[in-house]
Formats: structure tokens, sequence, C-alpha cells
């Protein structure tokens, strides 16, 4: 038997485990990665406690909930997609995903709007009234700003994976019995929320 | 060309990042040549301290994150991997070659931060702040390229991990793998938990200097320190990273060549896993001087020493593997074999740092800057020059001339030693490192320093051709030529396309050479 031969597969190769669980590694370096920020969180937090007190209720925490709210109605409606998917029901599983992507858009517009508010408040780096608060206060909104843009890039990044994966279930690109591209969209798409939700407390919930 | 930068093929991927690894050897190899030529005379010989600043900032930033990091796990862990587990590929073989591609993006980076901007970084390759945030130079660029890059370690590390899980053949047991398989495994671990920190870190001080977001810089109430910790937080696991594939490499080669079997198959495979999670743990030490607690200093010394201890035990092992074996001194052995005495020599250093008293005295001097080459020239560089001379048959299917390579190990390992025994003993008298210039008393140990280089340099350059040369001229390999017992040596050489026509059946004990069977 020649070697092209023995090369010629019937079905290339696929392993919906080895996909599932290199995602859930994924998502394991994804934490660290933010992990990084939340150590600094606490280092700093140690040292200048009051101010971390005073910083946080510069920030909107009713916006932080509402938006926490919109963020978990997100993670149900991706899992209500990817059940639907899972029961056959084709059609029904990319209006669950269009409406994940509709939230993840009102998310980051709440988040914009938060911004812009920091920006008026004259809070961004580089203006002055940021400049002029105690170093606490600062490193505050320095991590402020690092956590959450971060974490928008992520809600961008999972929204954009959302949106392709819907489009691919929609054109009937994903095989029923082979639906681990939906369910990778799905748990990353809950790790972007998970992470709010350490984010809500620490930053939200500080003063 | 497309057919090999667009290739799913982990054998040509493998080649892909040995190639482009070479290069950057090579690059940065020479700029070190320029600082021994600078450390001729003193005074200034051919550049200023602005230079020489540039200078050892971008041959450690090229050595570490373009060559040793990515190290052996790129080129032979792709290579290897799928091969020794009896594979056709890995988990992912899309995602491998995006890795690659991340990498020479990050690597093209890297380069271009010394060519646009302010010049070339000149804050060592550590990017400690508040230097880094303060210094004109082109730092924002730079560590933007080794983050690009940190996505190629991380993917990597995610790959071989689920390969390494799902695609073993069958009768093949976490127990019967091949150690090189395990050290790829820890290695993989370790990228994947710690690479990420990096990546934020480097974000955070990307972000400080383009847009002033108050973290690192101390004007703004910022904690140099807490750069420091998160910094060694992963660069101290990445000495890991570089040194747990080169440990499974020679873990191959020394049974190999003594017809042996591997002595304590399962300390060498527990102890990669034991220096993966125990080297985690022990970042601090590179900051004993720093002005941390005195109890977080001991605690990070006690762990030190502990993570000798798995180090120690391989070295052990590989020494009881060649007693009474039937050794063959081939090339490879000898680099293997150099690889074991410089490796000793830069762990018992690195235990004389983990001592806090020295380690005051020797702090910021050559002694590190020699210790730090025993352990990643002199042991992963070693066994990267073990590896190539083991495994180049099956890669290229041509035989490397053996007596050029031992000529070349004698320059390499003499020019070795000379150069940086030397620096450890002008460190040891107080030589400070990064400077341009020295003085009078450190002179003579300069001269005999950079004349070592320069012998080591040749050495280099006759294994280089030696390996260039044969690629095209070398006689034909059978599928295997040094009788090795792993799957690799199952299938001709170079491996066709997907491996293996048949998968082989796997030998129920690793390491076990027909000899020994034979009373």
């Amino acid at each position: 038997m020649s070697a092209e031969a023995a090369l010629s597969h019937p079905a290339p190769h696929r392993d919906d485990v080895a996909s599932r669980m290199g995602m859930w590694i994924f998502l394991l370096t994804e934490l660290f990665l933010f992990g990084g920020i939340f150590v600094a969180y606490a280092a700093y937090r140690a040292l200048h406690r009051e101010a971390f007190h005073h910083a946080g209720a510069e920030l909107d925490a009713v916006l932080g909930v509402a938006n926490t709210a919109v963020l978990l109605t997100s993670s149900l409606t991706v899992a209500l997609g990817v059940h639907a998917f899972r029961r056959g029901r084709d059609r029904e599983a990319p209006c669950w995903l269009g409406l994940t992507v509709l939230l993840a858009f009102a998310f980051l517009v709440v988040k914009g709007i938060e911004w812009v508010t920091k920006y008026q408040h004259g809070l961004f780096p580089g203006q002055p009234r940021l400049g002029g608060l105690p170093a606490g206060e600062r490193l505050f909104f320095g991590l402020y700003f690092a956590a959450t843009g971060l974490h928008a890039l992520h809600v961008v990044a999972g929204a954009v994976l959302l949106g392709v994966t819907c489009a691919l279930v929609a054109r009937g690109r994903v095989r029923p019995d082979a639906p681990s591209v939906l369910e990778n969209a799905g748990i990353y798409w809950h790790l972007v929320d998970t992470i709010w939700i350490v984010i809500l407390p620490l930053f939200y919930l500080a003063a | 060309m497309t057919r090999w930068i667009f290739s799913t093929d982990h054998k040509r991927i493998a080649i892909l990042y040995l190639v482009t690894q070479a290069a950057f050897f090579v690059t940065a190899m020479t700029i070190g040549v320029f600082m021994r030529i600078e450390q001729l005379t003193m005074g200034r010989t051919i550049m200023g301290a602005a230079t020489y600043n540039a200078l050892f900032t971008v041959h450690g930033v090229v050595m570490i994150f373009l060559v040793v990091i990515p190290g052996l796990m790129v080129s032979f862990g792709n290579f290897l991997l799928p091969l020794m587990i009896g594979a056709r590929d890995v988990a992912f073989p899309r995602l491998n070659l995006l890795s690659w591609w991340f990498y020479l993006a990050g690597a093209v980076i890297v380069l271009a931060s010394l060519f646009t901007g302010g010049g070339p970084p000149d804050t060592g390759w550590t990017f400690y702040v508040p230097f880094s945030l303060r210094t004109h130079t082109n730092v924002p660029l730079a560590v933007f390229g080794v983050f690009v890059g940190g996505f190629s370690s991380i993917l990597t590390g995610i790959n071989f991990i689920t390969t390494i899980h799902r695609l073993r053949a069958p009768g093949m047991g976490f127990h019967n793998m091949p150690l090189f398989v395990w050290s790829v495994y820890a290695t993989g671990w370790v990228q994947v938990i710690v690479t990420p920190v990096l990546g934020v870190t480097l974000l955070l001080v990307i972000l400080d200097r383009v847009a002033g977001l108050p973290i690192f810089n101390p004007d703004n109430g910022g904690d140099p320190l807490l750069y420091q910790h998160l910094f060694w937080l992963y660069s101290h696991p990445a000495v890991y990273v570089m040194i747990l594939p080169a440990m499974g490499a020679i873990s191959e080669i020394i049974p190999t060549f003594a017809r042996r079997t591997i002595f304590g198959y399962r300390f060498i495979a527990f102890s990669s896993m034991a220096i993966a999670a125990i080297g985690g743990l022990v970042w601090a030490h590179h900051m004993f001087t720093s002005g941390m607690s005195d109890l977080s200093v001991a605690a990070f010394s006690l762990l030190t020493f502990l993570v000798a201890v798995p180090s120690a035990i391989k070295v052990f092992n590989w020494v009881s593997t060649l007693y009474k074996g039937s050794i063959q001194l081939s090339a490879a052995l000898l680099y293997a074999l150099g690889f074991v005495f410089l490796f000793g020599i830069g762990g018992l250093t690195g235990l004389m740092q983990g001592a806090l008293a020295v380690n005051v005295q020797v702090h910021d001097t050559y002694f590190i800057v020699g210790h730090f080459h025993y352990v990643i020239f002199g042991g992963t560089g070693f066994a990267f020059f073990a590896a190539l001379h083991y495994w180049f048959p099956k890669m290229f299917g041509r035989l490397v001339d053996e007596g050029r390579a031992k000529l070349a190990f004698v320059l390499v390992f003499v020019g070795f030693n000379v150069f940086y025994f030397t620096m450890l003993l002008i460190g040891a008298e107080g030589m400070p490192r990064r400077y341009y210039d020295h003085l009078p008393q450190f002179h003579a140990g300069h001269v005999v320093a950079s004349l070592g280089a320069f012998l080591m340099v040749a050495g280099l350059l006759l294994l280089l051709h030696n390996l260039g040369r044969a690629v095209r001229r070398g006689a034909v390999a059978p599928a295997n030529p040094w009788g090795g017992v792993t799957l690799e040596w199952a299938t001709s050489s170079p491996p066709p396309p997907e491996n293996f026509a048949v998968i082989p059946a796997v030998p129920e004990k690793p390491y076990a050479f027909p000899r020994e069977v034979q009373p």
C-alpha cells in the first residue's frame, strides 16, 4: 500500500471533546488575564482602602447593576439558543443568538454612556481633575478603565463570535451531531458574563 | 514557499519555527559579539553607553522571547509530539499554523520597534517600571510585539495539552508516554497559566505609556514593585517553559545512546510536573534586594531551594541511566552530556543566589549573567543542539557529519566555559551587569571572557554550517539511524504526510531496548 493511498481518509478528523477541552483551557487563560488586574486591585485596595471607597462613589451603581441584568439575560438567551439547537429547533436557535448579540450591543451602549460621563467629569487619564485626585483614587480609576475596557473588548469579541455562529446556524452550516462551534461560542459568552460578575462588586459596589 | 507558510502539517510548522528561531538566534548572537568587542578594552571601544544599553536589551528580548521561550516546545514539540504518541497531527492543525503566524507577527513588531519611534528600547529585557515609562525609546511597540507573541505561546500550550489528552495511539497511557511528551505536557500547562499574566501586565504598561493610565507609575501613586511581581510571576515560570522541553529531549537522547532503559521513569515524569507546580511559586527570588518584607523574602528563598529538588532528581536519573550502559558517544550524546554538566553548574549557582546573604552580594552582577547563561544557554541551548543532532535525520532525512559536529562541540563547550565561568568569577568580585565599561581590576577577566566568546561563536558557526550542509549534501538517513525505540523511529525519515501509513503498535514499556531483554 503506498503512502498516498493510505492517506485517503473518507472523513476529515473531527473530535468534539477536543474542541471543548481546548475551549475550556482557553477560558482558563482568560481568567488569568483578568487575574492580573484583580491582583493589582487587591494590592492597591489594601494600600488605599479609604480612597477606593471614595472613588467608588463616583461610579453609577444603578447603571452597573442594570448592565449586569442585561448580561445575565444574554447568558440565558445564548443558553436557550444552544438548547433549541440541540433539540433540533433549527429556526429558533438563530433568533436566540441574534437576541444575545443585541443584548451585547445594549451592554456596550450603557458602557459607552458611563465612559462619556466619566470624560465629562474629567476622570479620564490625562484630564486635570484625575491628576489632582489622591493617589489611591487615581489608581482606582486606572484599574476601572483597564478592567472595564478589557472586558468591553471581550464583549465585542464574544458578540462577533456569536454573530458569526448565528449566521452559520441560520445557513445550516452547523451539523446537529457536531454542535461544538455553537457550544464553544456559548461557553465563551458565559465566561464574559462571569468576569463581569467579579468586576461589578469590585468597582461599582466599592463605595 | 506558500506550501510551507500555509501548511498545517505539524512537521512543516516545526521546521518553519526552527528556521525562524535560527535566524533570530544568529541575530541576537551577533549583537552579543558586538557587546563582547566593546568589553575588550576599557572606556569606549566601538560604542557608547546608550548603544550598549540598546544592544543588551535587544539581545535579551530577541533571545528570550523569540528564541528560547518558544524553544524546543515549538520546533521539536511540534515535530515530535504527534509522532511520539502515534498520531497523525496535533489536535488543532489550523490553530497550530495560526500560532506560528502570531509568533512571526510578534517578532516582526519587536524588530520594527528597533528602527521606529524613539529607537530601540534600552530598559533591559525586563521592561522594569518606572524607567520603561520614562525612557523615550520605543518601549510600547517592543512590548506590544512580546504581547502578540504571547498568543503563540498560549495557543501552542492549549493545542499540545489537548493533543496529549485526545490523540494518543491505542495502548499509550500516560505511564508509557515518552518522557519528552511528559515534559511538553508540563510545559503546556505552565504556558497557559502564566502567559496571560504577562499579557495583561504588558498591556497595562502600554496603556500607561500611550494613554497615561495610572497603574504602575509612581507619579500616580503606582507601585513599581507590583510590576516586578506580575512580571516575574510570568517570567520565572517562563524559565521552566525554556528548560522543561530541553530536559525532555535529554531524557530521550541518553537512553538511546546508552542502549539502556531510562532510570526512574516515573520520577522523571513527575518531576516535570513538580517543577511546573513549584516553579510557579518562586518568582520573587528575583526581587530579594527590592525591599520586600523579610518574611516573604525568607519564604521565597525556601521555595527556591525546593524547586531545585526535582531538577536534581532528573540529573541523578540521567547519570544513573548511563551507568553500565553500552555508550555510543555520538555528537548528540556529547551535547546532551554537555547539557548535564553545564546545567549542573547553572543549577548550583542558582542555589547560591537563592541563599539570601549571597544574593545581596551577587545581585545585578555578572554572576547573575553567568548563571543565567549556564542554565539557559548551557541548558536549553545545548539541549537544543543535542536534539538537532539526534532528530536531524528524522526531520530532514539526511545524516549530519559526525566529525565536524564533534569538533564544533569541543569549540562551543570550551569557549562557553571560558566565557561564562569568567563571568561568574568577575561577577562574584563585583562586576556589575549592564555597563558598557569596566574598572581596571576586571579588565583581564573581560578580555578572557571575550576571547572565550569568540571561540564559542566560531564553534556555533561551524555547527550551523555543518547542519546547513547536511540538509543539502548529507548522506541519506535510514528510518532509524540510532536504534531508538520511541514511535518517531517507526516511520520513514522524513515521515510522510500524516506520519504513519498504519498507526504502529505501542510498546508496553517505554525505552525497552532489544539488547536488554537478552541475557
